[in-house]
């Protein structure tokens, strides 16, 4: 039987192309258009989108001072809340936030382009001024471990150097910044913004990061817990899901997060191969993700594969359009069942359909086979225990995540935790930053009471 | 389509909008270019004696913008007419032969001396135009030279030039007037004893539109100096319709036939000001920030009011509301009003509640059993109409009259009968017998 050569190749488009599809995919705001826009803004009480930001930014505030042509303090408004602000005004889902929540939204259907009014601020801050604009306080000599160097861990730990605190990040990856360095889509946030957001952050000074240094590898909980005054975990969700299929280790499967990493951090977009024919298992927004940016690297055919309906999928409606009208097909309603291997690789993959009874997902026992150049897994990441537990020390879980009160203390004494690794909200950017500021807050009255 | 001509004064024209003298109307090129889009008349550039005035050659206009950048008030430094008399009056004489049909009104502006006056009449009278406007009303500049607003603001000698220009011509004269005053009642009849055919109004108020806060010059600037300006646009109607109304419902002065100016943008202002008195409008800002285009948009908004509400002729607006025009003793202050929120149109800003809150009365509440709500309390509202200004939503909140019942603020009954502050209890002054309101 003749074997199919699998279609994986780089340099599918020219280099034109390749930067025209990872280019900006909202173009920031002119001063014109954010003068225009900001003028949309109502100014009202208790407003709706401050209760729909994770981080609670004074939104009306900062809008009015973008009217009044004081891009500066905006910025400074929106900074004193959530210190990655130029970042989530690139990649927060505004339409299920603070965008959603907007009373122009209910009122014409078009809310305040927030997102964008956001960015323009913190652009012209970062762009005319350079330096993040917080001092920190008289130090107070105590110090502080922060584990990962994310969103939640950069948030944390600003606050804390803040605060006048000394801090320590520790960082199992090279570069910090977390998924915004490895995860987030490229063309939300190009020209290499993440690591100057990082060092933006950084710049506040009393802060160290230690690259390469991986809790339950190169340090210990322990040890930190002795070492430091207190300590933050931040580390993310670094497993991911397995499909639980035969053969799924073989060549011609592979896990969405790892690939995207790989993207982000390719010099050349074009020396990256991808598959001819991709399909995707999963409907969140890594799986939109992991499609959108093979179908802007030249695959002919993507299609995303969800096991239950539109409406229930992670990805927001406007990510869903944002699949289709980059050229992905997104089917539902089915789930993997086994995938089909060829001289020791993965050539396609079998579904069964489903159907939803009493809210049970069951397979009807209809099937059709999808050939697959590259299946990419993306049906969620989980934490990584052995980080934690390899120091002999038990911290209580919460469905699989770090389990955290409201001032984001665990069960182990004198140490916090935020961002994906911890059972609060939705894994996002801005809900790791939120995590990380209230988290540091506490630590810091824990401190200062001491 | 309603007949809209227009008789002011013996001046006729196809309707009722004229260009008001000032830059759209200063020579013949844009005044032909008016007529081709429909204006009804216009006032020339205000003339002047040779040789002509010189203007300055940087900046002489300054805006008030709302946050879109739409012109809601325009300063301007600028003076008369600066071109040579005779161009004028020669275009002026082409203009009138080409266009019999339009208004033309040559305005006028020359020292307060007799002869000056007779001299421009005789020649003036020679280009045949409709009539003239005598300018007491610029408020910078040439008031500085004893023109002007400075004779505007000196009913003796408006009266006097008033009757020089009767006496020295057969033309009907419009006396323009300005708003630089405390009482424009006093200009106004000055005018007419001088036998003035009518009272134009208003020219531009006296301003500073603003100051260069990294330079601190004042705008516009030229070469780091301002002066105060002259303002007008949107922002003025309200001032030019109150100061409409006050000579149309004083005694000395009713029925002297006025032309209303002042912000004048759509045809509903003109209708206000025809309401509030006027027998025509003329126009400047307007033009100067969309071009002579809209007063297309103007006749027909004109025509389509006046057909549905059965009005023949223009004159059957004028003067409409000036019998509703009262002091503020004679309201009354039995009439209570609620406001009242439409639950389908509001969408939940809450600027309602924080505006009665903060600085009214606080009857709107914004939780209701937990929930975002915006509601008014009937026990606390004074139907004082803030919350209605502030609502960003058209017709969200309206004020509904309370037509029985008992006020449950404060526990009076609703009885619908007049009663005003003459007779109040409150009122130290308050006359034992009801008095019912003047018959205006
Ligand atoms: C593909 C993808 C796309 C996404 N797109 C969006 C988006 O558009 N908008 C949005 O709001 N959210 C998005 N998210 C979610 C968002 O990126 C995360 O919610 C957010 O980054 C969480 O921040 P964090 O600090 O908790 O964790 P991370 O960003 O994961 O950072 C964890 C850090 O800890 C380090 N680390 C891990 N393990 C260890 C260890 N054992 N020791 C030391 N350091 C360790 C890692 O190197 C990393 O730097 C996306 C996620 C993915 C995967
Ligand atoms: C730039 C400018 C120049 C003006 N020049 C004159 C003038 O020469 N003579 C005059 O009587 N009024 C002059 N005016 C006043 C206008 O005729 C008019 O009274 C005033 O602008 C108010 O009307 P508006 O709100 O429609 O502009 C001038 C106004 C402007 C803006
Ligand atoms: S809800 Fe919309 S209009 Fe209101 S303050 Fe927020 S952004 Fe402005
Ligand atoms: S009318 Fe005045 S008092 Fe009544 S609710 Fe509105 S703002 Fe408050
Ligand atoms: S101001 Fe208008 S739209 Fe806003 S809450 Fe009040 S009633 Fe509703």
């Amino acid at each position: 039987m003749a074997t199919r050569a699998p279609d994986i190749a780089a340099g599918r488009l020219s280099p034109e192309q390749y930067a025209v599809n990872f280019s900006d995919i909202h173009p920031p705001l002119s001063r014109h258009e954010a003068l225009v826009e900001a003028d949309r803004c109502y100014f009202c009480y208790d407003a709706p989108c401050v209760k729909a930001c994770p981080t609670t930014i004074d939104i009306p505030l900062f809008i009015r001072q973008i009217l009044t042509d004081n891009p500066i303090g905006s910025a400074e408004t929106i900074l004193s809340q959530n210190i990655l602000g130029g970042m989530c005004a690139r990649v927060c889902p505004t339409e299920t936030l603070c965008e959603e929540a907007c009373v122009r939204e209910a009122a014409e259907g078009k809310p305040v382009k927030i997102g964008l009014l956001q960015r323009y601020a913190t652009d012209t801050l970062m762009d005319e001024v350079g330096e993040q604009p917080f001092e920190r306080a008289a130090p107070t000599g105590k110090r502080v471990a922060v584990v990962g160097g994310g969103p939640a861990g950069l948030a944390a730990a600003h606050r804390l150097a803040m605060h006048g605190h000394d801090v320590v990040i520790y960082d199992a990856r090279q570069k910090a910044g977390g998924l915004n360095e490895y995860g987030i889509a490229a063309y939300k946030a190009p020209d290499d913004f993440a690591q100057d957001e990082v060092e933006f952050v950084l710049s506040i000074g009393g802060i160290t990061v230690e690259h390469g240094k991986a809790l339950g590898r190169d340090v210990q909980l322990g040890d930190l817990r002795g070492a430091y005054d207190a300590v933050f975990l931040g580390m993310g969700l670094a497993g991911v899901n397995a499909l639980a299929l035969e053969d799924e280790a073989l060549p011609g499967v592979a896990d969405a997060v790892g690939y995207i990493a790989d993207l982000r951090q390719a010099e050349d977009l074009g020396a990256l191969p991808v598959g001819g024919r991709v399909v995707v298992i999963g409907g969140g927004m890594t799986a939109v993700d992991v499609a959108v940016q093979s179908k802007r690297l030249g695959a002919r055919e993507v299609t995303m594969v969800y096991r239950r309906g539109a409406e229930k999928m992670g990805a927001s409606l406007y990510e869903q359009e944002l699949a289709a009208t980059s050229g992905v097909v997104i089917r539902t309603h089915a789930k993997p069942l086994r995938l089909v291997v060829e001289d020791g690789r993965v050539v396609g993959i079998v579904f069964e359909e489903t159907a939803e009874q009493d809210g049970r997902l069951v397979g009807t026992g209809a099937t059709f086979e999808l050939p697959a150049d590259m299946v990419f897994k993306a049906i969620g990441q989980i934490l990584v225990p052995a980080a934690l537990n390899g120091s002999a020390e038990t911290i209580g879980l919460d469905g699989g995540k770090i389990r955290v009160d409201a001032e984001r203390r665990t069960t182990l004494s004198g140490v916090w935790a935020g961002g994906d690794c911890a059972a609060t909200g939705e894994d996002l950017t801005v809900a790791a930053v939120a995590d990380g500021r209230i988290a540091a807050e506490s630590i810091h009255r824990a401190l200062s009471a001491g | 389509m309603a007949n809209l001509a227009s008789n002011f004064i013996g001046i006729k024209s196809p309707n009722p909008f004229w260009l008001a003298s000032a830059p759209p109307t200063d020579k013949a090129y844009n005044v032909v270019r008016a007529f081709k889009d429909g204006w009804g008349g216009v006032v020339w550039k205000t003339l002047g004696t040779d040789p002509p005035v010189v203007n300055v050659s940087g900046p002489r206009y300054g805006a008030i913008h709302s946050n879109d950048r739409r012109l809601i008030g325009l300063n301007n430094i600028e003076l008369i007419t600066d071109r040579p008399l005779e161009i004028n009056l020669r275009e002026i004489k082409e203009v009138k032969r080409d266009w019999p049909d339009r208004a033309l009104v040559v305005s006028l502006m020359v020292p307060c001396e007799e002869q000056y006056w007779k001299d421009i009449l005789a020649k003036v009278e020679e280009t045949e135009c409709d009539g003239v406007e005598l300018n007491f009303g610029c408020p910078h500049g040439m008031s500085e030279r004893g023109m002007g607003a400075s004779v505007g603001q000196v009913p003796e000698y408006v009266e006097m030039v008033t009757r020089w220009c009767k006496q020295h011509s057969r033309m009907p004269v419009i006396v323009k007037l300005t708003p630089n005053i405390s009482d424009i009642r006093q200009p106004a009849r000055a005018a007419k004893r001088g036998g003035a055919d009518a009272v134009s109004l208003i020219n531009t108020i006296s301003s500073i539109i603003g100051v260069d806060i990294d330079t601190f010059s004042p705008l516009p600037s030229i070469d780091g100096k301002g002066s105060h300006g002259g303002y007008c646009g949107p922002a003025v109607k309200p001032i030019a319709l109150n100061m409409t109304a006050e000579i149309a419902r004083d005694a000395e002065t009713r029925g002297l036939p006025i032309s209303g100016i002042g912000g004048v943008t759509t045809w509903r202002d003109a209708v206000e000001f025809m309401a509030l008195g006027a027998g025509n409008v003329q126009v400047c800002t307007a033009a100067m920030t969309y071009g002579f285009r809209i007063v297309q948009e103007m006749i027909t908004g004109l025509s389509e009011y006046m057909d549905s509400h059965g009005f023949t002729s223009v004159d059957e607006i004028t003067g409409r509301a000036v019998g509703n025009v009262t002091d503020w003793q004679y309201l009354n202050l039995n009439y209570v009003a609620k406001a009242k929120i439409d639950q389908d149109l509001c969408i939940k800003c809450g600027r309602c509640h924080i505006a009665c809150e903060d600085t009214s009365h606080q009857a709107i509440t914004s939780m209701v059993d937990g929930i975002r709500h915006f509601e008014v309390i009937d026990a606390e509202c004074v139907g004082c109409n803030l919350c209605v200004n502030v609502c960003p939503v058209q017709d969200c909140i309206t004020m509904e009259e309370m037509v029985a019942g008992t006020d449950p603020r404060t526990g009076f009954p609703v009885t619908g009968e007049y009663a005003n502050w003459t007779t109040h209890k409150n009122n130290p002054m308050a006359k034992p017998a009801v008095v019912a309101e003047p018959a205006e």
